[in-house]
């Protein structure tokens, strides 16, 4: 569709004309204008609505939602094409197969061999190794070998030694969507553990043998402690409550020495409720401070990240501080556990801050744990009652986490800003479908490519060049601060306003550091590779001298030598090395600027004459991204139709 | 750009042919400029009856007046008190700190105070005109605005150097009661009539401008606190009195040393400084949306939350930085 008009909503600048193609994967939007042709791309699997608003004089305007909080305004000059834009948008933004989506057409031009090694760069086992089981106390079970106990959980799961098939199979018998209790981390250091699960089948007064030695066996692989915390992530109403259905938690009577906690999480609907109250608030145009601040408020979100933390928190100090292990459950054991464990987890464990560390976590937590991404996240259409940013919250406390410790982690903002882009855009198969059963029968790593291989890659781009693994930030348990701690929780802009540029510094603090740190070594390793030239010539010049006085009988070897003594002695050979080392001193293109945004209606209302556009400052090197292949920062690299993320990710 | 005080029209309307002239002179035939007045046009209105008031507009053709209106006096202190009292209340949940925050109106001051900023520094640099910012006294939200606009302006006033030269000229010789504005800060129970951190006020809308650009600042937050602290309670002579007239009246420079002089010792200079500091010749558009402004932590939570992690956050900046 021609004429298209792209229309900037925070700064009511000019809109950029341009055509507006859709295609079997993307929405694309290229502006008209010669110099630019800037190009928009949405990925139909990162639309979240579409919205067709009353015509207006200039045309029929159509607001597109995404999943990665980017927000599309477009106005479509005749109101025909923009329904038919609308209908067709609807139904690609709703794909029924799974062979509709982006992840069966993605061609990243690797071969066989490549992508295997791609989806073989997280080993879970290994990891499990890493921790320190299987051991005296914890044994791999293959009891679920076929998914025959329990279909959302992984075909190999640890199990304390004292637990038996038998006892597996009860257990599983007992709890919700036979989610039985399994180890989610072991600390080697005290062995104490995090263990997952679902809620009981317990009713009022339901009892099960195994189950309860399921518990016994956990505490037992303990030697340390003599009793175990059974960690429910619900309010307590609503625990209660699921009794009435049969379900409900465990009760200290009938388990022998557990302590029971509830912490008091709200379920899925609560939070998608509450992240759409807080977009609202972000779509508000020209909010004043007391809006944005009530309606953050109102929107209960950071309560809710607050309330994640703190479970971790808890899990976390019990482990590491009280050498108890802990079992931790909700309703389903897929979402409000998977939050806690995995932030527990990156409390405890360094590892998980490193890139890699965390790429396992989430595989372990989330992928093999039976999360499941489709619903969650709208893979396909579905029921929109399943839908929730369960995962995204997960992110958001690891950011306020790296806001609270800057060196700690190794990775950046940016890597969990992609990370999030990719678990909406089914670019790559990591999250398809809702167990790894599912994924196995769609054979999903032989006919996509791991998002993982990708982000390591380009890894460059994600370092966080404040880490140090030796720092004492790094190393050990995490411990944030307690009350008073309400402060430290902020609203995550590079998130939720992520495609708002006039809100954010042009240039990042990161990637200077990063270029700067990257300087430094590359003077160094040529430092070394000098001095060690240095060294053989000022050798090579002793030898020189003897060959010379041999040679002087034998003609052809003394030009040669000569030749040779010539060309060590000159000078000039270090400074055109110099010369041709990447200079990038920090001074260059720092010219930062931003746009005025200046509340628009306010002037516009008591001044009239006073032109409130603001342009930007010229000249802004953009120094992010270094890499090559799409890690697609700067806009022009994101033009290519491989290009994974839409518009420029300008983090 | 010039400061003042309000005129003195009263309620009878009277002109003053020097003032007219003088305002007249400032701009060439033809030319427009702009006032900007930090009160609302209901307060300045008001303000005739106690023989205040503004620059009519058939006295001075060539203005055009804004009003902006910014907070002080003892509102702008209860903001501060208030503001203080949440961030020491434990007992706050999640559930209730921003609505809390919110009602301090604090951040709402920073937001008003930074875009004020901003609209006479458009006037100046998009608009090429003149600008003429007062308020009432001319000594307290006049100089907020005025000094501000340098720093967003003009990158000499974003040196260390020239950031102690700004605060010389726009708040201490121009008059900014330092003596009864910063007297017993926010937990004292006296509540003082005249006290009012208008100059706090300034240091936060530094700071904001400090987070929004990383690198156009040569010094660190540790200089905005040290002055923070110097206003209200110091070992030198520099913040104290109301005027320049008061301080030689006591003698200060006689008798007192200079916070400046300290400072500028190479060893003190170095906490001081932003490693991070790149000269930028362009001037700097901060965003005033309530997304961009945040809340001082540094300042606010300075005794309540551990400072470690950032410290040692900023130890490795200066060390990456250092070893290039």
């Amino acid at each position: 569709v021609e004429n298209v008009r792209l229309v900037d909503r925070l700064s009511s600048r000019k809109a950029s004309v341009g055509t507006l193609y859709l295609t079997a994967t993307h929405v694309i939007f290229v502006e008209n204008s010669s110099e630019t042709r800037k190009e928009t791309w949405v990925l139909h699997s990162q639309i979240s609505s579409i919205e067709k608003q009353a015509t207006t004089a200039t045309g029929c305007p159509l607001l597109i939602r995404c999943k990665n909080f980017q927000v599309i305004q477009l106005v479509i000059p005749q109101e025909r094409d923009c329904h038919d834009v609308y209908i067709s948008l609807i139904r690609l933004a709703r794909p029924v197969k799974y062979e509709e989506l982006y992840c069966f057409s993605f061609n990243p031009k690797l071969d066989k061999e490549e992508r295997e090694k791609g989806w073989k760069l997280v080993d879970l086992n290994e990891e499990y190794n890493r921790m320190g089981v299987p051991n005296n106390y914890w044994q791999i079970s293959d009891v679920n070998r076929d998914y025959g106990v329990c279909d959302s959980y992984p075909m190999e799961v640890y199990v304390p030694k004292s637990a038996t098939a038998h006892i597996i199979v009860g257990s599983s018998k007992f709890r919700s969507r036979r989610r039985f209790p399994a180890l989610s981390y072991y600390c080697k250091d005290n062995n104490a553990s995090i263990c997952r699960s679902s809620q009981p089948l317990s009713g009022f007064s339901a009892r099960c043998l195994e189950d309860e030695q399921m518990l016994q066996a956990i505490r037992k692989a303990n030697p340390g402690s003599d009793f175990l915390y059974v960690v429910d992530t619900r309010p307590k109403l609503n625990a209660m409550a699921n009794r009435a259905a049969g379900k409900g938690y465990e009760n200290e009577d009938n388990y022998s020495n557990i302590k029971f906690q509830f912490i008091g999480i709200e379920n899925i609907h609560v939070m998608r409720s509450s992240l759409q109250k807080m977009l609202e608030v972000c779509e508000m145009k020209s909010p004043s401070m007391s809006d944005f601040l009530w309606g953050l408020e109102n929107s209960g979100w950071l309560k809710h990240i607050k309330a994640i933390m703190d479970a971790g928190i808890f899990i976390a100090k019990a482990v590491a501080e009280e050498g108890v292990s802990v079992l931790v459950h909700c309703s389903d054991g897929w979402d409000r556990t998977a939050q806690v464990c995995s932030v527990a987890s990156l409390l405890l464990d360094p590892h998980y801050r490193t890139m890699k560390g965390f790429m396992v976590l989430i595989e372990k937590d989330w992928v093999s744990f039976g999360h499941k991404f489709n619903h969650r996240y709208g893979n396909l259409d579905g029921d929109p009652k399943e839908i929730s940013p369960v995962i995204d919250q997960f992110i958001e406390c690891v950011w306020q986490l790296m806001e609270q410790f800057p060196c700690a982690f190794e990775f950046n903002e940016r890597f969990l800003i992609h990370i999030q882009h990719h678990i909406y855009s089914c670019q790559f198969g990591n999250f398809l479908c809702n167990s790894q059963k599912e994924r196995r029968e769609l054979k999903v790593q032989e006919r996509t490519y791991s998002l993982w291989a990708h982000l390591w890659k380009n890894r460059a781009d994600y370092l966080n060049p404040l880490y140090r693994s030796e720092h004492s930030q790094t190393r050990g348990t995490l411990h944030p601060q307690m009350a008073p701690c309400n402060f430290l929780y902020k609203f995550w802009s590079g998130m939720y306003n992520r495609f708002e540029k006039g809100l954010h510094p042009r240039q990042s603090v990161i990637d200077y550091l990063m270029a700067v740190k990257e300087e430094t070594q590359q003077l160094e390793e040529e430092l070394i590779v000098l001095e060690e030239r240095l060294a053989n010539l000022q050798k090579l010049q002793l030898n020189g001298n003897k060959v010379k006085s041999k040679q002087q009988d034998r003609s052809k070897e003394l030009v040669l030598s000569a030749s040779n003594n010539s060309i060590a002695n000159t000078p000039q050979e270090y400074s055109i090395d110099l010369k041709s080392f990447p200079s990038r001193s920090p001074s260059q293109g720092d010219e930062e600027d931003s746009a005025l945004i200046l509340t628009q209606d306010n002037l516009k209302s008591s001044d009239p004459d006073l032109s409130a556009n603001s342009d930007q400052e010229s000249g802004v090197e953009d120094l992010s991204c270094r890499s090559p292949s799409g890690g697609g920062c700067l806009p022009s690299e994101d033009s290519g139709k491989d290009s994974d993320e839409a518009v420029c990710l300008a983090v | 750009m010039l400061r003042s005080g309000q005129p003195l029209t009263g309620p009878n309307r009277k002109r003053c042919p020097e003032d007219e002239m003088l305002l007249g002179s400032v701009l060439d035939e033809g030319e427009r400029g702009f006032i900007i007045d930090t009160r609302s046009a209901q307060a300045a209105k008001q303000a005739r009856m106690m023989g205040g008031g503004t620059e009519p507009k058939s006295s001075y053709p060539q203005w055009k007046r804004l009003h902006r209106p910014l907070e002080r006096g003892r509102p702008l202190q209860e903001s501060f008190i208030k503001l203080v009292e949440a961030c020491n209340d434990a007992s706050l949940g999640m559930d209730r700190w921003l609505g809390r925050l919110e009602s301090c109106r604090w951040l709402s001051h920073v937001k008003a105070a930074l875009s004020t900023a901003c609209l006479a520094a458009q006037c100046l640099d998009r608009e090429e005109s003149s600008v003429l910012v007062h308020g009432a006294e001319g000594t307290d939200t006049t100089l907020l605005v005025t000094a501000l606009a340098q720093v967003i302006l003009e990158p000499s006033c974003r040196t260390l150097k020239g950031f102690q030269g700004l605060l010389e000229r726009e708040w201490i010789q121009a008059g900014h009661p330092f003596h009864l504005r910063c007297a017993r800060s926010a937990y004292s129970h006296a509540r003082l009539k005249q006290e009012a951190p208008l100059f706090l006020l300034f240091l936060d809308c530094v700071w904001q401008l400090s987070r929004q650009f990383p690198f156009s600042l040569e010094f660190s937050e540790g200089l905005l606190l040290t002055l923070f602290d110097n206003a209200y309670a110091s070992d030198y002579g520099t913040f104290l009195c109301n005027n320049e007239k008061e301080r030689c009246l006591c003698k200060v420079k006689e008798s007192t040393h200079s916070l400046w002089a300290w400072l500028d010792q190479p060893e003190e200079r170095k906490k001081y400084l932003n490693p991070l500091y790149s000269h930028n010749p362009l001037v700097i558009w901060p965003s005033v949306e309530p997304q961009s402004i945040q809340l001082w932590q540094g300042l606010f939570f300075r005794w309540i939350r551990s400072s470690q992690y950032l410290d040692e956050a900023w130890a490795e900046i200066w060390r990456l930085v250092e070893g290039s």
